[in-house]
C-alpha cells in the first residue's frame, strides 16, 4: 500500500509533473509492485554482504592527463538553448 | 539466408561487391519495414559510403575483416556519432550524439555496414518493444504479435534477413527474450566483457551489450568484433579474448549441464517445458552428462531486480532535464517546473513507473527496506549459482516462460509483462553469460528459444553448447512468414 500523498512527494523528488490520472494509477500500480516487494522478506539476509556489481573490479584509474575536447561547439548546438558558451535556462529565482 | 561466412567468401571471391549486398539489405529493409518496424533511422546514405570503402579495400587486393561488408543493426540506445539516437524516448527526439560508441567504433573499423538504429522499449525498459514512444515493432513470424523487448528491433531486424546481424543491449534479458520470441541467436555476455561507452545507461549495474545472429557463428564472430578491455568503461574487464570461432566444435563429450529445476515450476507453457525437455535430451545425445540443479533462490530475483534496476535506473536518468541536450518543454516560467514539465512530456508511462519505484526504494527510510535488501538477495541468487558451477560446466532453461505475445495483450498490467524476463533476470544478477537459441516452434509456429548459461567469462563454453545443439538440429534454417 502506498497513499497519493507519498505518490506526490516521491514524484516531486523525481521531478516529474503528474496529471491526476496518473496520481491515481501509480498509486495503485506502486502499491502493487511495492506488494510483490514482499516475497523478499521471506529471505534471511543476517550476515549476508550486498552486491552492488555483479563483477567487481576495483582501483580503476588512469593517468591525470589533460584532453582537449574537440566537439565543444557541437555540445553546445545540441543543447536546447544556449547563449554564446553557455547553455541557457529559465529563470532560476523567483523575485518575492 | 546467407550466413556472414558465406558473405565474406563472395566479398573475396568477388562473386558480390559489398555495394550489392549493402543495396540488397536495404532493399528488404524498404521492402519489411511497413508491417514490421523494427528500424527508427535508416541510414543508406552511410551504409553506401562504408561499403564502397569495403570494395576499394577488396579492388586493391586488402585483406577485409569477417565482418567487412556485412549488414547490421545497431539498437538505438548505442551513441552513433551525427546519426539520431533516440533510445525509443521522445526526451532525445533530436539527439544527435557527439561521440560514437565504443562497439560502433569497432565495427566501423572492421568494415561492417550498419543500415540502421533498431527500435527498442524506452531506454530499454520492456519486454516487448511496445513501449517505444515511436512505433510498435512486429514479429516477424506474426506481425500481430509482439518481437519480445526491449531489444526487438534488433531480434526482428535479424530475423527478417533486415541485417545479418545485431547488436542488442541486455539488462534483464532484452537480448535472450527477444531473440527467443524471434527465433534467432542473442547472446548476453559476462558483465564487463563488452564496453559500454556510448550506451545510454538503464541500471548501470546489470546493463550489457550483446550480439544477434541468425546462427551461432554469426553471433560469435559480432561479439568477437566487440569484445574486450576499454579504458573508457570503468567496468570494463582486462582479460585475453580467446578465439571464440574456435570453440564452435559440435561435440559435447564430458560437458556437465545442469537443468535448473526452479524454472520448470508453475506459469511456464507446457509447449515451451516440452521443446526444451528434448533439446535437453539432445544435448544428451551430443554427449552432455544431464543433471537437475536446484537454485532455490532463483524465483527471488524477479523482485529483487524490479528493486534494483528502477533505482539504479532513477539516478541514471536524472540528466535528462532539458539542460544540455533533449528535448525541453516551452514556456516553463522557472527552472523548476521546467524539469518537472520537461520529464512528464519526455518520459512514457513506463520509464515514469520505474523512475517513481526507483526513487521511492531510495528515498531517506526505505533504502535500507528495498536497495539495501534486494543487493543482499542478489548476493544469494549468486551464490545459487557458483554452487551450481562447482559441479556443472553449463547450465539449461527455458529462455521466457512463453511464446511471442499478442501486441497489446500485457500493456496494463505492469507485473504479468515482468513476468517475461523470469529466466532471464537471474543471470544478469549474477553477470554471468547467456545465450538464447531456438529449440522448436509452437503450434501456431512461434519460436520457442533454449537459454543456455556459463560461468563467468565462459563464453566460449556457452558457444560450443549452443553451436553443437544447433548443428543437430534445423530450427535456425526456417524463416518467418514475413520474409515469404
Amino acid at each position: 500500500m502506498i497513499e497519493r500523498e507519498e505518490v506526490l512527494k516521491v514524484a516531486n523528488l523525481a521531478r516529474l509533473e503528474l496529471t491526476t490520472d496518473e496520481e491515481s494509477q501509480f498509486t495503485t500500480q506502486l502499491g502493487d509492485i511495492l506488494d510483490y516487494f514482499e516475497q523478499l522478506s521471506e529471505l534471511d539476509v543476517t550476515g549476508v554482504e550486498p552486491t552492488t556489481r555483479a563483477i567487481d573490479v576495483s582501483n580503476v584509474t588512469r593517468m591525470d592527463q589533460q584532453q582537449t575536447c574537440e566537439d565543444r561547439d557541437r555540445i553546445l548546438a545540441g543543447a536546447p538553448e544556449q547563449d554564446g558558451d553557455f547553455f541557457r535556462v529559465p529563470q532560476i529565482m523567483a523575485e518575492d | 539466408m546467407a550466413s556472414i561466412r558465406e558473405l565474406h567468401q563472395q566479398l573475396v571471391s568477388k562473386a558480390r561487391s559489398a555495394t550489392e549486398i549493402t543495396t540488397a539489405a536495404l532493399e528488404t529493409v524498404n521492402k519489411l519495414e511497413p508491417q514490421l518496424k523494427s528500424f527508427l533511422t535508416i541510414t543508406p546514405e552511410q551504409a553506401l559510403a562504408q561499403a564502397k570503402q569495403v570494395d576499394a579495400k577488396i579492388a586493391a587486393g586488402e585483406d577485409i575483416s569477417l565482418l567487412a561488408g556485412i549488414p547490421i543493426g545497431i539498437k538505438d540506445n548505442l551513441c552513433t556519432k551525427g546519426i539520431r539516437t533516440t533510445c525509443g524516448s521522445q526526451i532525445l527526439n533530436n539527439f544527435l550524439p557527439p561521440y560514437e560508441s565504443t562497439v560502433t567504433t569497432k565495427l566501423a573499423a572492421a568494415g561492417a555496414v550498419m543500415v540502421g538504429k533498431t527500435n527498442l522499449d524506452e531506454f530499454a525498459m520492456g519486454s516487448s518493444t511496445e513501449n517505444s514512444a515511436y512505433q510498435v515493432t512486429a514479429n516477424p513470424w506474426d506481425t500481430t504479435r509482439v518481437p519480445g523487448g526491449s531489444s526487438g528491433g534488433s531480434a526482428a531486424a535479424v530475423a527478417a534477413d533486415e541485417c545479418v546481424v545485431a547488436l542488442g543491449s541486455d539488462t534483464g534479458g532484452s537480448i535472450r527474450q527477444p531473440a527467443s520470441f524471434c527465433g534467432v541467436v542473442g547472446l548476453k555476455p559476462t558483465y564487463g566483457l563488452v564496453s559500454r561507452f556510448g550506451l545510454v545507461a538503464y541500471a548501470s549495474s546489470l546493463d550489457q551489450i550483446g550480439p544477434f545472429g541468425r546462427t551461432v557463428e554469426d553471433a560469435a564472430i559480432l561479439l568477437q568484433a566487440v569484445a574486450g578491455y576499454d579504458p573508457q568503461d570503468s567496468t570494463s574487464l582486462d582479460v585475453k579474448i580467446p578465439d571464440y570461432t574456435k570453440s564452435l566444435i559440435p561435440d559435447l563429450k564430458g560437458k556437465r549441464v545442469g537443468v535448473i529445476k526452479e524454472t520448470f515450476g508453475e506459469g511456464l507453457d507446457q509447449v515451451v517445458a516440452e521443446a526444451v525437455e528434448t533439446a535437453i535430451q539432445q544435448l544428451k545425445e551430443l554427449g552432455a552428462e544431464i543433471q537437475e540443479i536446484s537454485c532455490p533462490r532463483f524465483r527471488y530475483g524477479l523482485p529483487t531486480y524490479y528493486v534494483i534496476a528502477p533505482s539504479e535506473a532513477s539516478a541514471n536518468l536524472a540528466r535528462y532535464d532539458g539542460v544540455k541536450y533533449g528535448y525541453r518543454a516551452e514556456d516553463a516560467e522557472s527552472l523548476m517546473s521546467m524539469y518537472t514539465q520537461t520529464r512528464a512530456q519526455g518520459f512514457g508511462a513506463e520509464v515514469k513507473r520505474r523512475i517513481m519505484i526507483g526513487t521511492y526504494a531510495l528515498s531517506s527510510g526505505y533504502y535500507d527496506a528495498y536497495y539495501l535488501k534486494a543487493q543482499k538477495v542478489r548476493t544469494l541468487i549468486k551464490q545459487d549459482f557458483e554452487a551450481a558451477f562447482e559441479s556443472v560446466d553449463l547450465l539449461v532453461s527455458p529462455t521466457s516462460p512463453t511464446t511471442s505475445f499478442k501486441a497489446g495483450e500485457k500493456t496494463s498490467d505492469p507485473i504479468s509483462m515482468y513476468l517475461s524476463d523470469l529466466m532471464t533476470i537471474p543471470v544478469n544478477l549474477a553477470g554471468l553469460p547467456g545465450l538464447s537459441l531456438p529449440c522448436g516452434f509452437d503450434a501456431q509456429g512461434l519460436p520457442i528459444g533454449l537459454q543456455i548459461i556459463g560461468n563467468v567469462l565462459r563464453e566460449d563454453q556457452v558457444l560450443q553448447t549452443a553451436y553443437a545443439y544447433e548443428q543437430a538440429t534445423d530450427w535456425h534454417q526456417q524463416s518467418p512468414k514475413v520474409c515469404a
